[in-house]
């Protein structure tokens, strides 16, 4: 139906509030509450030998410090591990504080609360702790040789180690008996989330009460308010967690409870004062998480035509000092990976490394660049050999729609089967063709080496995973005034869930968005959720609202059909324009405000609308529930998968090397779109990260440990002059897991963006690029290599 | 050791407020925490990221690098102030909801004053133009080209609203 507000590029109802200055983020939260700061370690590995505190008890307006040793119970064990795996025999975890030994600079060893942020730091600069240096692990090749040891009780430094086949045959047998065969050795550095605003938490504690308030900025409040109940031992119904405004997350928030959140709301019972948290820069730098750092050793055998006989991944993966959230990004790499490929006889093997480092949890995308990047410089890398174009290989290997659903053999990140709900990549590599001008490219690239200008053309293809359950649920209420509350578990950090989500109830309620007021990550408001990450929140808690508010729809109808009379049967009834109508007699219809007025039955009434529904006119039956309002569940029997494809023209210059985006396209397969104007934003947000990935962001380490770039100024997030304007095209190929047809869209932007601005250097280059992010200046090194290479001295890899 | 608090007064949005603020506060932490102007926000505190931009005497500045104490007896405009004088929201404000400019919205206060000074200086600019003028504030959510959209916008309905009324 045309009217439909579901598919509408709408304008977003939360955009004037935060337009205003009114937004309310954690730390605009909370004024007059105690400040905590953290002395953290300047060490990438060393034992704590004393920490001395004398000087800093001086200082007026300190109110606290604790180390490790004033932690008791359970806030004195190590954090949990979130996510458990049979393969990860050797999981380690953080302390709040730090015990004895510190892992990696940043890890927190004291706490200082004091009046304000200034006088705490002044404090925590005062504190004195004499560490014994070990010597650290520093990146995948140190931690592989295994000289030396992060956790000395971990052998080899490995937390896990995986494989996983895909039931079509032995790889390595397949690779050996193919016509051709190829190996690549890749490496991907490591970037982080960076969200503008890092985290924070306050806390404040309600003695008389007995309830715990604590806001933090996350991607998840209702497994906070669990863990923070389990380790300050509350009972859970003691524990309110609310996430207000959050100034993004990109999978960095999704990690809990950080230290910071169990240690500020115990601060906060502890000295019955409101304490808040909120982290500098540099805190997030060296004390959050990064992502993506990976090596990977590629062999593939093929024929002819392109055509994967066999393919056999390696992947080293480095994951920090500790494990808290398992070892979910690479097995997104190693199942991912895959694309919208069929590969023959797959082996995957991974092995999670531990290094003097912060710890590495999802970022967008998490795990998916990485392994896009390795099919898709395989497929580069199989074309070159055999003097095919690149898309023609790609085409050779697609999965085709009449295949779907496609079972990859696989066993995914939720414990699911890799099944493929849909898709039509044949199309999708088509239009991609089609928008980023491949078929004239030839003649382009001749007009600019005319004017002595270099320029390449790439392209990078994806299988995202989304919408993965266990569940979200929602609660829908019609309010006596007409306005519709639509409360699901979780969290908002930017998506304009305030706006999509009130687009599917407002359809489902014959309303418009106006009158639907959505809350999220309110524990108070609803205390079932997982949480927002993974491209999840559309698919799950967008079927949960569409389910819940069917549910108030057919309590609507019945109600109206007994206050309407007439014999009206709820079945003829239908919601439209905030009333409920006989279909076949539109006239016939009770204003939906009044519906809930008459839900619910009332002995008083207290105002003029609350006479209609006394008991001696109410309409409710017997055998129903006060109040018209229900809650929903979605739970998905599997992930949905979305799919894409990117093509780039790039622009090297013959001199300086330096690399620019001149065309950037995207089309995009995410299902049914709720609203098109957000999943835009949702890709151009995406493509922007991945350029950052291609070319400018990486966190650098030196051999001490120390991260060297912990700045806006040294880490290159890409500004407006960075990032190029993107081109989009959608496709539709609605999803049959869910009722509503969506797959995700969240991560979908950044996950072939290094792989396709990769094949487009090498295009404009003519020679092999295995590893990214890629500077001007490594561009410049690289070409010395191919030099060496035409002259025959030495063979690049592949 | 008592810090030792100096009084200043500043005019923030149009209003004369008065404070006592020691020497080593921040001008955005004086307009956040005393004055209880949330929507300056904090990003990197190091100058580079523009989300604390404020505008001092209508000139953009980063708040997270002045102390409170040096704008005494000057005028300061919030992201607060950036509304129109009845209280809608203002034509960078307007542009920005019109484009879709904002996800989280955190860096977004930085970049409406930003661009309401920037058009005050070219009130016409060609695309390239908004994308430079935005070139100096970060943003990790919208890949920028809804915000180049805004700023373009912002110019129209700033000369529309300017425009005299017949």
């Amino acid at each position: 139906m045309s009217d439909k507000l579901v598919g509408q590029p709408l304008v977003r109802k939360e955009d004037p509030r935060l337009l205003r200055g009114d937004g309310r983020y954690v730390d605009d939260l909370g004024r007059g509450a105690l400040a905590a700061a953290f002395v953290r370690s300047p060490n990438a590995h060393a034992r704590i030998a004393d920490i001395d505190v004398t000087d800093a008890l001086d200082v007026e307006g300190l109110v606290a410090v604790y180390t490790y040793e004033d932690l008791p119970g359970r806030i004195a064990e190590p954090l949990p591990l979130l996510i458990p795996h049979p393969d990860l025999t050797h999981p380690r975890t953080p302390y709040c504080l730090a015990k004895d030994e510190v892992n990696h600079v940043g890890e927190a060893v004291v706490m200082v609360v004091a009046t304000d942020r200034y006088i705490a730091e002044d404090a925590a600069e005062r504190i004195v702790v004499t560490y014994e240096d070990l010597p650290p692990v520093v990146g995948i090749d140190q931690a592989r040789a295994a000289q030396r040891l992060v956790h000395d009780e971990v052998p080899g430094n490995v937390a896990a180690h995986s494989v996983q086949t895909n039931g079509k045959g032995d790889a390595h047998e397949a690779i050996a008996a193919a016509p051709h065969r190829l190996s690549l050795d890749l490496k991907i550095e490591r970037s982080a989330s960076m969200p503008m605003e890092g985290k924070g938490v306050l806390a404040h504690w309600d003695a008389d009460d007995r309830t715990l308030r604590v806001h933090t900025s996350t991607q998840t409040s209702t497994s906070v308010r669990l863990a923070v109940a389990a380790k300050l031992e509350l009972p859970p119904d003691r524990v309110e967690v609310i996430t207000p405004d959050v100034g993004g997350g990109f999978g960095v928030k999704i990690v809990h409870p950080w230290p910071e959140e169990i240690l500020v709301p115990w601060a906060a019972m502890k000295l019955g004062r409101d304490v808040k948290w909120v982290e500098d820069r540099r805190e997030h730098f060296i004390s959050s998480a990064h992502e993506r750092g990976q090596q990977q050793h590629v062999e593939v055998g093929f024929d002819g035509d392109g055509r994967l006989r066999g393919l056999s991944v390696e992947i080293w993966h480095d994951n920090g000092a500790y494990v808290p959230y398992g070892i979910i990004v690479p097995i997104v790499t190693s199942t991912q990976l895959l694309g919208p490929y069929k590969v023959g006889a797959y082996r995957v093997e991974f092995t999670s490394l531990y290094t003097n480092t912060v710890i590495v949890t999802p970022y967008r995308g998490a795990g998916r660049p990485q392994g896009v990047f390795a099919m898709e410089r395989t497929m580069d890398a199989i074309a070159e050999y055999l003097g095919l174009d690149r898309l023609a290989v790609r085409e050779a290997n697609l999965i085709q729609p009449e295949e779907m659903p496609y079972d990859q053999g696989l066993v995914f990140q939720d414990g699911r089967p890799l099944i493929y709900d849909s898709g039509d990549y044949p199309t999708m590599l088509r239009m991609i063709r089609e928008l980023v001008g491949w078929d004239g490219f030839e003649a382009e690239r001749a007009a600019a080496a005319a004017e002595g200008r270099r320029i390449g053309i790439g392209i990078g293809a994806y299988v995202e995973g989304t919408g993965m359950g266990p569940y979200e649920g929602a609660h829908v209420k019609v309010e006596t005034t007409g306005e519709i509350v639509v409360s699901t578990g979780l969290t908002t950090q930017g998506q304009g869930h305030y706006t999509s989500l009130a687009q599917i109830a407002a359809d489902v309620l014959g309303v418009g968005v106006a009158n639907v007021t959505v809350i999220t990550g309110d524990t108070r408001r609803f205390k079932y959720a997982v949480g927002t990450f993974a491209s999840r929140a559309i698919v799950t808690s967008g079927n949960a609202v569409a389910i819940a508010a069917g549910k108030v729809a057919e309590k609507a109808k019945r109600i109206a059909a007994a206050a309407l009379g007439g014999g009206a049967d709820p079945a003829d009834l239908e919601l439209v324009d905030g009333t409920v109508r006989r279909r076949d007699e539109p006239t016939v219809s009770i204003d939906l405000r009044t519906v809930a007025v008459l839900s619910n039955p009332l002995r008083y009434a207290f105002d003029e609308a609350a006479k209609a529904a006394t008991q001696f006119a109410a309409a409710v039956g017997t055998g129903d529930e006060p109040g018209l309002e229900a809650t929903g569940y979605y739970m998905p029997e599997r992930s949905t998968f979305a799919a894409g494809a990117h093509g780039v023209v790039v622009e090297t210059d013959p001199e300086t090397a330096d690399i620019r985006i001149l065309r950037y396209c995207v089309v995009h397969d995410c299902g049914v779109v709720v609203n098109p104007r957000i999943v835009e934003g949702q890709v151009h947000g995406g493509v922007a990260q991945g350029v950052g990935g291609a070319l400018y962001e990486r966190i650098v380490y030196d051999d001490a440990g120390q991260l060297v770039n912990a700045s806006y100024m040294d880490f290159l997030i890409p500004f407006a002059t960075e990032v190029p304007h993107i081109q989009t095209a959608h496709m539709v190929t609605a999803s049959g897991v869910n009722p509503l047809g969506l797959k995700g869209a969240g991560e979908a932007g950044v996950i072939p963006t290094s792989a396709a601005v990769a094949s487009a250097i090498e295009d404009a280059e003519g020679l092999s690029l295995r590893r990214m992010p890629i500077s001007p200046s490594e561009l410049y090194e690289l070409r010395k290599t191919r030099t060496t290479r035409e002259t025959g001295k030495e063979q690049v890899s592949a | 050791m008592t810090e030792q608090l100096h009084q200043i007064t500043v005019t923030v949005n149009g209003v004369t407020r008065r404070g006592e603020t020691p020497a080593r506060r921040l001008l955005a932490d004086f307009l956040r925490m005393d004055l209880g102007l949330t929507g300056t926000h904090l990003g990197c505190e190091h100058g580079v990221c523009g989300a604390c931009t404020v505008l001092l005497d209508d000139v953009p500045v980063r708040s997270c690098l002045i102390f409170a104490v040096s704008v005494d007896g000057h005028a300061i405009t919030t992201v607060e102030g950036c509304c129109d004088p009845g209280g809608e929201l203002g034509p960078v404000q307007q542009a920005f909801q019109e484009c879709h400019g904002l996800q989280c919205g955190f860096c977004t206060p930085g970049f409406i004053t930003t661009i309401t000074a920037y058009l005050e200086e070219n009130p016409k600019p060609t695309e390239e133009e908004a994308r430079e003028a935005i070139g100096g504030n970060l943003c990790r959510c919208t890949g920028y080209q809804n915000i180049v959209a805004a700023v373009l916008r912002a110019a129209e309905i700033k000369s529309e609203r300017e425009a005299p009324h017949e």
